[in-house]
């Protein structure tokens, strides 16, 4: 650990921006992608249902 | 589909025996072939999934650690170069993950497997992801070192382009109706595509660029300290295998969709139907 403190860890030698503006919005994306990842998941699911129970009740087909 | 005329067919044409060979390796229960059947594939990757997740974040968190906290400052730039840890992994990933889609262009093109087509799919937007990272640190890290965001030279043109192409490949395949077709034009582009991977790579040392020389290069020993590569090299290991794990769930959503006429999907989706009540 060659912090002295954590404001020094956060200023980054002055280039605080630099470094953290690459880590945040990198990260940020990750988060995104996940969480649309499972949103997307979801929405085809309910979908699929819909479909299903639609087509079921076209064909008069048991479930 | 191809099954209807079946059995009708007194002389079945070379793609169709083709066709009827691969399927029956696929209901092979112990050829490994099985797991190219959708059916199949689909529990796979749900099981595997999670495993690949829970390591990715472990490394993850252990070579954040490494970045911030073990590796020293550097004698030149300071503290401003921990942003390698995450840039260069992305680049990596970027362009590997491209050739793993052209790979599954090859193989969908010469097996016709669906399977596939539906991987190539599923690795798309997280090969963007990591190329817009690359990118977007790299801009970052330059304008401290080198005074300027952006440059167009060799290293970063070739980089732009492989996002370019990474947004053709999701654009080309949203815009065609066909699935058999939009998986047949996506999975072309991604293999002419992948030739500008090595230009990227071997652009720093064919053209004079200010992007400096490859970081890691089997050939000779490395030029930074032992600490830092192997902080590069676990955020490399966490970046490849989130992106197993973002792929193996994503291509289990499309198998669904794509394969929603079958049986099987249709037993799934009332156990899923069952769950989502609960």
């Amino acid at each position: 650990m060659h912090w002295e403190s954590w404001s020094a860890f956060w200023d980054m030698g002055g280039r605080g921006f630099y470094v953290w503006g690459s880590y945040g919005v990198s990260f940020a994306l990750i988060a995104l992608e996940l969480y649309f990842l499972h949103r997307t998941r979801k929405a085809v699911i309910r979908r699929l249902l819909r479909w299903r129970a639609a087509r079921l009740e076209d064909t008069g087909e048991d479930a | 589909m191809r099954g209807k005329n079946r059995g009708m067919d007194a002389t079945p044409g070379r793609r169709q025996r083709w066709q009827q060979g691969i399927e029956a390796r696929q209901r092979s229960p112990r050829s490994l072939w099985r797991f190219a059947a959708p059916q199949q594939f689909y529990p796979l990757a749900g099981r595997l999934a999670p495993w690949f997740a829970a390591l990715a974040a472990v490394l993850a968190v252990a070579g954040l650690y490494l970045a911030f906290f073990v590796a020293p400052t550097d004698a030149q730039q300071g503290e401003v170069y921990r942003v390698i840890f995450l840039h260069v992994p992305a680049a990596w990933m970027s362009m590997f993950l491209y050739l793993v889609m052209a790979f599954w262009g090859i193989v969908g093109w010469v097996l016709n497997t669906r399977l596939s087509f539906m991987m190539a799919h599923a690795l798309a937007p997280t090969g963007a992801i990591w190329c817009f990272i690359a990118l977007w640190t790299g801009a970052l890290w330059g304008r401290p070192t080198w005074g300027t965001y952006w440059v167009w030279d060799a290293r970063l043109t070739s980089q732009l382009l492989l996002m370019f192409l990474y947004l053709g490949y999701l654009a080309l395949t949203r815009a065609i109706e066909d699935p058999r077709r939009a998986d047949r034009a996506g999975a072309l582009l991604a293999i002419v595509g992948s030739i500008n991977v090595p230009i990227i790579y071997f652009s720093v040392k064919w053209w004079n660029t200010l992007h400096q020389g490859a970081s890691v290069s089997l050939t000779r020993a490395p030029s930074m300290a032992t600490v830092m590569l192997v902080t590069m090299l676990v955020m490399a290991f966490a970046a490849w295998f989130y992106s197993i794990a973002v792929a193996l769930w994503r291509v289990r959503t499309l198998i669904l969709e794509r394969e929603r006429h079958t049986d099987w999907v249709a037993a799934e989706l009332d156990r899923l139907a069952v769950k989502e009540k609960e």
